[in-house]
Parts: C-alpha cells; sequence; structure tokens
C-alpha cells in the first residue's frame, strides 16, 4: 500500500476536544442554566451570587480561576475540533484556514483567559 | 390451498461500463413467496428477466461476505434481508455506497484488499516456536477478549456505512480496524508495534468522526466503530508515552 | 510482451454531494455536530464575561445587564435546548468510544453506559446547583 504513514497530530486536538465534550456534557447544560437564565432572571439563586465582589473573589481564588479558564478553554477546544472536522464533512476540506480558524480561536481564548486570571493570582 | 403469487417491484441500479455513461435504474416486476431473500429475487431476475445483471454472491447464508449491497439505502446483506419486508411498495438496490461501481451491483474492492493486507491480519508471534515447542496457548478468557472483533466476515458493510471514507478513501475504515484490532489484542500476537503505524498516521483511526453508523450495520456484531475508537486512545497514549518510553517498550 | 485486450473497466465513482441528506442517520449525525456552535457561542460568552470582570466593576455590571436582556435570555434557552442534546448525543456514542467494561463478569450494555453517562450528568448539575447556592449565600 502507498499509505502515507506520517504520523498525525491529532491525538493532541482530540484529547481536548474530548474533555472539552465531556466537560460540556457533565457541566454545560446547568452552567447555561445558572449564568444565562437563572441569574439574569433573579431565580433561585440570591442577587448576590454573580456579583462583582463575588466573581471578584471568585477568580481570585486559584480553584476558580482554574474552573473559568477549564471551562472556557476546553469548550473551545471541543467545539473547534468537531467544527473543523464538520467543515470536512460539508465538504470544506481541511486547509489551513480552516485549521486556523478552528484551533487558533481556542488556542487565542485558552491564551487570553489565562492572562486575565494569572494576575489575579498572584 | 395453492398460494396466490405475489409480485413485488426491485429497482436496480445498473451500470454497464460499454454502454451506459452512468448508473441507470432499472425496475423488474418479481414473483416471490415469503421465505425469499433479496438475493434469491435478484437471482430470479438474472435466470428469467435480464441475465446480464451482475452481482455477488456465494453462500446465501450471512458467513461469505459476497453480497452486500444498499437496500433502500441501507447497507445490507441481500441474502440476509427478506422481500416480504418490503411488499407491496418494492425496494431499491444498489451497489455498496463508497466503493467505485465495477459493473451493476459488483464494486471495486481493491482499496480494501489492498488495506487489508498491509495491517498483517494473522498472528506474529512475540517469539517464534519450534515444532517441538508445541502450539502458542491462550486461555479462554484471552480468547474472549478479540473474540467480538474476530467474527469480521470482510462483507465491506461498514465501509458504505462510513461517510469519512466515502469523503476520503485514503481513511484506513472501520473493518480493517476491527481486524487489526484482533491481532494486536490477540494474548499470542507480537506485531502491535508493526500495527501502530497505520493507526497513527495521518490516515489513520483520527479521520474517524465517530458516527457509529459502521456498528450499527455490521451483521456479525463486530462494533467496528469501537475498534477504532479503542485504537485512537492507543495511538494518543502512543504518541505522548513515545517521549518516555525507551524505544521497543512503549508500543 | 504479451498481447493485452483492450481495458474495458470504467468503474464508477459515484458522488458524496449532499450524503448526510440521504439517510435519517447522517441527519441526526450532522445536528449532533452542529451542538459545537453552540457550545463555541457559550465559551464566547464566558471569555467576554471573563475579559468584563478584568476591566472592573462597572464593565462587569455591564456584562450582568447585558445577560438580562430579553434576547440573551432566548438565546439561552436555545444554549440550553442545544447543550442539553449535546449532552444526550454525547452519552449515546459513548458505548462505542469506551473500552469494554464487565461488571461481575458480564459486559455492561451499550444503554447501561448511556443511562451512566446521563445519571452522572443529572449527579454533576444537582451538585454544580448546590454548590453555587451555597456560594451565593
Amino acid at each position: 500500500m502507498s499509505a502515507n504513514l506520517k504520523r498525525s497530530n491529532q491525538p493532541i486536538f482530540w484529547l481536548l476536544f474530548g474533555a472539552g465534550g465531556m466537560l460540556s456534557a457533565l457541566l454545560g447544560p446547568m452552567l447555561v442554566f445558572i449564568t444565562g437564565i437563572a441569574i439574569p432572571l433573579g431565580l433561585i439563586f440570591s442577587p448576590e451570587t454573580m456579583s462583582y465582589s463575588h466573581m471578584h473573589a471568585f477568580a481570585h481564588h486559584w480553584i476558580g480561576a482554574g474552573f473559568i479558564w477549564v471551562i472556557v478553554s476546553l469548550f473551545l477546544w471541543h467545539a473547534g475540533h468537531r467544527i473543523f472536522h464538520s467543515l470536512h464533512d460539508v465538504g470544506i476540506h481541511a486547509g489551513t484556514l480552516a485549521r486556523i480558524i478552528c484551533y487558533g480561536i481556542p488556542l487565542l481564548a485558552t491564551v487570553l483567559a489565562a492572562r486575565s486570571l494569572i494576575p489575579s493570582l498572584i | 390451498m395453492s398460494e396466490i403469487e405475489k409480485i413485488i417491484p426491485i429497482e436496480v441500479l445498473r451500470y454497464r461500463p460499454e454502454q451506459d455513461t452512468e448508473p441507470v435504474l432499472q425496475t423488474f416486476q418479481v414473483p416471490f413467496t415469503d421465505d425469499m431473500s433479496v438475493l434469491q429475487g435478484l437471482q430470479y431476475i438474472k435466470d428469467y428477466l435480464d441475465g446480464s445483471l451482475s452481482f455477488r454472491w456465494s453462500c446465501r447464508m450471512a458467513i461469505c461476505g459476497s453480497c452486500g449491497m444498499m437496500v433502500n439505502g441501507i447497507p445490507s446483506l441481500s441474502c440476509k434481508t427478506f422481500l416480504r419486508d418490503y411488499y407491496p411498495v418494492g425496494l431499491r438496490i444498489e451497489a455498496l455506497a463508497h466503493f467505485p461501481i465495477e459493473r451493476d451491483l459488483v464494486i471495486v474492492m481493491d482499496d480494501f484488499i489492498e488495506k487489508l493486507e498491509s495491517i498483517k491480519p494473522y498472528i506474529i508471534p512475540k517469539k517464534p516456536r519450534t515444532l517441538i515447542e508445541g502450539e502458542y496457548l491462550q486461555t479462554p478468557t484471552e480468547r474472549d477478549a478479540y473474540e467480538q472483533f474476530s467474527s469480521c466476515i470482510n462483507c465491506m458493510l461498514c465501509y458504505a456505512a462510513c461517510p469519512q471514507y466515502g469523503l476520503n478513501s485514503k481513511f484506513i475504515g472501520p473493518g480493517i480496524m476491527a481486524l487489526l484490532h484482533r491481532y494486536n489484542i490477540d494474548s499470542r500476537d507480537g506485531g502491535k508495534a508493526q500495527r501502530m503505524e497505520m493507526v497513527n498516521a495521518e490516515d489513520g483511526v483520527f479521520d474517524c468522526t465517530a458516527v457509529g453508523y459502521c456498528s450499527k450495520v455490521c451483521p456479525k456484531h463486530v462494533d467496528p466503530g469501537n475498534a477504532v475508537n479503542l485504537n485512537k486512545m492507543e495511538s494518543a497514549k502512543d504518541y505522548f508515552l513515545r517521549f518516555v518510553m525507551p524505544k521497543g517498550t512503549g508500543k | 510482451m504479451r498481447a493485452v485486450a483492450p481495458n474495458r473497466r470504467r468503474p464508477y465513482v459515484r458522488s458524496m454531494v449532499g450524503w448526510w441528506r440521504k439517510n435519517p442517520y447522517f441527519v441526526e449525525y450532522m445536528i449532533h455536530e452542529g451542538s459545537a456552535f453552540f457550545v463555541a457561542a457559550y465559551a464566547l460568552i464566558l471569555m467576554v464575561g471573563l475579559l468584563r470582570l478584568t476591566q472592573g466593576e462597572a464593565a462587569w455590571n455591564g456584562w450582568l445587564t447585558a445577560l438580562r436582556s430579553p434576547l440573551s435570555i432566548a438565546g439561552h434557552l436555545i444554549l440550553l435546548v442545544a447543550m442539553l442534546y449535546h449532552a444526550w448525543t454525547w452519552f449515546t456514542i459513548m458505548p462505542i468510544t469506551l473500552p469494554p467494561i464487565f461488571v461481575a463478569g458480564k459486559r455492561l450494555s451499550a444503554t447501561a453506559i448511556t443511562a451512566g453517562g446521563l445519571a452522572a450528568t443529572l449527579l454533576t448539575s444537582v451538585l454544580l446547583l448546590l454548590l453555587v447556592w451555597r456560594l451565593g449565600t
């Protein structure tokens, strides 16, 4: 077989995709409900729950900072990888542009989120 | 009591390279009885209506893997699919999807055969034994580990079910991965390192997007989708651990 | 050289255009793959929130106000449905992606794996709800 046996770099992206997929399956629905529906509508939770002082303190604790960072970046790595393959599914073949957009945005968000969170920890 | 003869319309996708520029549908009215398979319907057409119809078949009992075709768009073994289930509306039969059509319902399977050879679908002993040393022994539990994957009959229904193979035929594909996995997890085998090169390659397991339809259509419950996806994890381990493990031990 | 008969082979390759419309199974696949756009949208909303948080109280309150707009609420209801669908399909595919699991010598069925995953989502959701409720008071 004239197969190209060059090793694929997909394991990196596949692992990030899987981690993000699992995390969004486990926590996604409730997170959307809390931040996007319950808090804005004043349901269930105390109005102070997502106040500036609360969230500021949350992001200044390493657990809170880690949680935000992992959620934002892994959700995007999951989505980027899936969309990258979906583009191929609809006939837009995995070109450099598709790669830059689908993996570049998650990478950028990962760095940006870390840069926003790390100063608050130091 | 005489049975009233029932007639079912069978639409067949014909392609005769010497006369057709592209495949065309042809409908046959086929008398049938409730015990007749789709394959028997085709045999009726060939014997009594149009002798030029070409299709592959052999065992008539779902073990040779020759008679795979699309029945109403679903990859099926025609010997294991029954005309009664399509009466009175009728059915459409096409060559297995995602493969080039050689003629009528006969597909070109060269790619599949090449891939099958490339994965070394046989036991590569860790240490060859002489006749005097006896057989390569295995416990029932060790056998159970791969039994399901050894049930593959190379019918290629899973390839016809796999859009990723249809979009990119370089993809190693589900059935071949099931066979590769069958040997890799055999306790008597020592060829995993060689086969992992195919798994890890750019058109190895990571072209799969876990559609899962391959496992749905498999007539032998091999679950090829599981073989592909288990090997994504194997490949990911191999990808990262190669930096940690000394050469030859990590695989 | 041996004389070769003219090659009459002319294998016909069928087009893949619109492949995913030809089988309900593939239609569902494309829909659940599409859930990625909603997961991405939600992550970007959170990302904006994080950036606003670093810009101080006024900026953060602006983000909170934006979340209270009817458009945002409606959008989040759609996101919620998409997230739930993602969770459902993620665990429906899981039997294919997991290695065989044996419980008391018997292989765990696909249904049991899917049910286990959904139960895990239920559990983590309740825990998250309680945790946020506790942190808020």
